[in-house]
């Protein structure tokens, strides 16, 4: 056991300072700082830039990147250097998601076809796997898949789909069958979002913002060559897409970001004789908000080791879904704590880093993400469902 | 002991929950809260005719000398409903100070127009530095003949944009912390030098940044005597605390009951989700923090009206377990209804919204904890 980094790790960390210095862009940079959304054109331009680094898709076998394989440690540092430097998230849909179902389980004409449009972010993918009527139970969705001919007819509404206005297509888990099994009639199919029959429609959420969809399937025909893995195999598939999509979603890079950033406003806020950050009682969250933080770090990193000796991530990764979105979350409550009043003012997107708004420059995004942030512990299965993997997975009960 | 109310409080009682039931659904708290003025003026007409805005308002002062329960009592009414009039704002946390502290003149100016609905009010003692500390007060008034000048910012002042008078804390003497040398002035909105940035909030109501620069104020607008508003204004605060915890505590008891009629009707692995016992236990813990904020609030708001020595404890121990309360059940509603808890579509969300503000409003949790172990 050692937790000191090598030579080599050290150098690559500078390589990582380095390339960002010169290659992440200003006015990227400058909207990142405050917190101002980004526009789609700006996202792709990034992704693309770390793309041609070969730092973009790191999860993927290297026989469809191109680029060298990264260690788990340095894995580790370029997600911690990103993060330090307020990079944008890449947009997990397809890198993350979509395209570890086609290297695994698509055909060779399938990983042509879509994982080169991916890497350069040129195609953009949504997810549909929430139902209105299918929520943590989600093998108890309905919209139909129909076999004929070479095409499939799908009809149905998936719902929560993110990013859906600017996705090119869309991965879904549709029943291809009715069986006793509910899980065994799902198939995983492509959809190009441009098919005629589909209806995407804006879900506002609370912080006011556009982020979710509804999508509505309306006899949209599809090519069954469009069918990835065997028909009634949806399912294997969606457990494994979902235990890949929580292993990555601790976000452990940004909250230590976020929690030094906590630190360095609140100490500048005034409170009596002294700062905010002096208060014990404030300065006693932060600690316990660190303590949790650096523990979900190393579980996460214990969790990858065993991954890259060939394991792949089980029922560990809930433990890593629920420890990060409950810091998460923790650490957005704790900007709105800090901000005090000025956390109410309401602006939207398209208001944040103007002239608009009150309060301190960096008050405006705080309590919209606040509120936002509300779903980390609903999405991608609820905490409950997580807890409930745990408990029957690891426990065994 | 009696826990019961009085005919007259249980007449004002109904008579405001049918006004929320029959005349205030979703859809209208809704259109009312995205108007331009944030909320409804034929409402506010209303109010004045039924005689709600000056309910709690001593005779003396041209009210119908009602108590601190009159108001609770419209305030948890007005939480089950989000109502967003602004009662707290112009009655409580302004009309109350003038009541108790207010000159002749200024009953009958200020007081007496709330009351009857022509006059809209606010109450201006946060600054940007101050947090919740009414005694921390930058913004200073200087003697200047028979007037004061006043010069300085006030934060997030509720309900500033209608305000057409707004009460502003200033100092007159000491330094920045002191509790001596704050003086209350009630300044007209249209004075020249006092400019207003005028802002939606995130519970759907409307307030104000005030810049104040030279503004002209006649000596006669002070609120009891100079150098010694802070007293008046803890006071003042104090009764506010206890309405808008009312108001939560309205506002908790829809939501804990949503969640269960919600989680009765969702169906998930071929049951109502109500059945899993996880999510029985967190209801059941949503309902037991609700019940124990309304214990709160009526001790809190006994020992207030009776004058008890301990009644400023009482109402930080209340503060502390509305702002508790209110984040766990906000949370947890919004947890237990899914995807659809943070849709701005369904009333949940607004709800947590509301208590999310209320936590923060008068003093957080933190804040009202180190008060009471002071107190």
């Amino acid at each position: 056991m050692d937790l000191k980094f090598s030579e080599a790790d050290v150098t690559f960390r500078e390589e990582v300072i380095n390339f960002l210095e010169t290659e992440y862009p200003d006015d990227i940079k400058e909207k990142q700082d405050k917190r101002i959304p980004l526009e789609k054109d700006e996202i792709v331009r990034w992704q693309q830039i770390l793309n041609k680094k070969g730092w973009f898709a790191i999860n993927w076998p290297t026989e469809y990147t191109n680029h060298e394989e990264l260690s788990v440690t340095q894995k580790y540092i370029l997600q911690e250097e990103l993060a330090k430097a307020n990079t944008p998230t890449n947009i997990p849909f397809g890198v993350g998601m979509c395209a570890p179902v086609v290297y695994t389980f698509g055909t060779d004409e399938q990983k042509e076809k879509f994982l080169p449009s991916i890497l350069n972010s040129e195609v953009w993918w949504c997810q549909g796997y929430s139902e209105p009527g299918s929520g943590s139970d989600l093998a108890s969705l309905k919209t139909k898949a129909e076999l004929k001919g070479d095409k499939y007819i799908v009809n149905g509404a998936k719902t929560w789909t993110t990013l859906a206005q600017h996705a090119d297509w869309i991965f879904c888990l549709v029943r291809t069958e009715t069986t006793d099994i509910k899980q065994e009639g799902i198939s995983f199919l492509l959809i190009d979002m441009k098919t005629p029959g589909i209806e995407v429609k804006p879900i506002i959420t609370i912080d006011g913002s556009h982020e979710v969809n509804m999508v509505y399937f309306d006899n949209v025909e599809v090519p069954a060559e469009n069918l990835v893995g065997e028909q009634g195999q949806g399912w294997n598939i969606a457990k494994f897409l979902l235990a890949h999509e929580r292993s990555g979603i601790a976000g452990i890079a940004a909250l230590k970001r976020e929690l030094t950033r906590l630190k360095d406003l609140s100490s500048d806020i005034p409170l009596g004789e002294g700062t905010l950050l002096e208060d014990v009682q404030f300065r006693n969250k932060i600690e316990e908000t660190e303590i949790e933080l650096t523990a979900t770090e190393f579980t996460e990193l214990r969790t990858l080791a065993a991954m890259s000796q060939g394991g792949s991530p089980g029922a560990e990764s809930s433990i890593l879904k629920i420890k990060g979105t409950e810091l998460q979350q923790t650490i957005s409550e704790l900007f709105v704590e800090m901000l005090a009043y000025y956390a109410h003012p309401f602006y939207l997107e398209n208001e944040i880093g103007t002239n608009e708004t009150v309060g301190p420059d960096y008050a405006a995004p705080v309590m919209p993400h606040y509120l936002n942030y509300r779903k980390v512990t609903i999405y991608g299965g609820s905490n409950e469902i997580q807890r409930n993997v745990i408990s029957k997975a690891i426990l065994g009960l | 002991m009696d826990f019961t109310f009085n005919e007259e409080q249980t007449l004002i009682q109904d008579q405001v929950d049918q006004f929320v039931q029959k005349e205030y659904d979703w859809e209208t708290r809704q259109s009312l809260s995205n108007s331009d003025l944030g909320f409804g003026e034929s409402n506010w007409q209303k109010f004045a005719e039924l005689g709600w805005l000056g309910i709690s308002v001593s005779e003396d002062s041209g009210g119908f000398g009602g108590s601190a329960i009159e108001s609770m009592l419209i305030m948890e009414a007005f939480g089950k409903g989000l109502v967003v009039e602004p009662f707290l704002e112009t009655m409580i946390m302004a009309g109350s100070l003038i009541d108790n502290h207010g000159s002749d003149e200024q009953k009958s100016l200020v007081l007496e127009p709330a009351i009857s609905g022509e006059m809209h009010l606010a109450l201006a003692y946060a600054e940007p530095q101050s947090r919740f500390n009414l005694s921390d007060v930058v913004t200073e008034a200087k003697a200047d003949g028979e007037n004061y000048i006043l010069n300085g910012y006030k934060s997030v002042v509720m309900n500033g944009p209608s305000a057409n008078k707004v009460i502003i804390s200033a100092r007159t003497s000491g330094s920045q912390l002191d509790e001596n040398g704050i003086t209350l002035f009630i300044v007209d909105s249209d004075s020249n030098g006092l400019a207003k940035t005028n802002y939606k909030t995130v519970d759907g109501r409307r307030a104000s940044d005030l810049t104040l620069e030279n503004v002209s104020v006649s000596k006669d607008n002070i609120i009891g005597s100079l150098d010694s508003g802070f007293e008046i204004l803890d006071s003042a605060i104090d009764k506010a605390i206890l309405a808008i915890s009312a108001e939560a505590v309205g506002a908790m008891e829809v939501l804990y009951k949503t969640t269960v009629e919600y989680t009765k009707t969702r169906e998930q692995f071929g049951t109502s989700i109500g059945k899993f016992q996880v999510l029985q236990h967190r209801m059941v813990d949503m309902f037991m923090e609700y019940e124990q904020c309304k214990s709160l609030l009526y001790m809190a708001t006994m020992k207030h009206e009776e004058g008890a020595p301990d009644a400023k404890k009482a109402i930080s121990g209340l503060k502390y377990q509305v702002g508790k309360a209110g984040k766990f059940i906000g949370q947890q509603a919004v947890q237990l209804h899914g995807g659809m808890g943070v849709t701005d579509e369904l009333n949940v969300g607004h709800y947590f919204k509301r208590l999310t503000t209320v936590g923060t409003i008068f003093g957080n949790t933190d804040y009202h904890l180190k008060k009471y172990t002071s107190l």
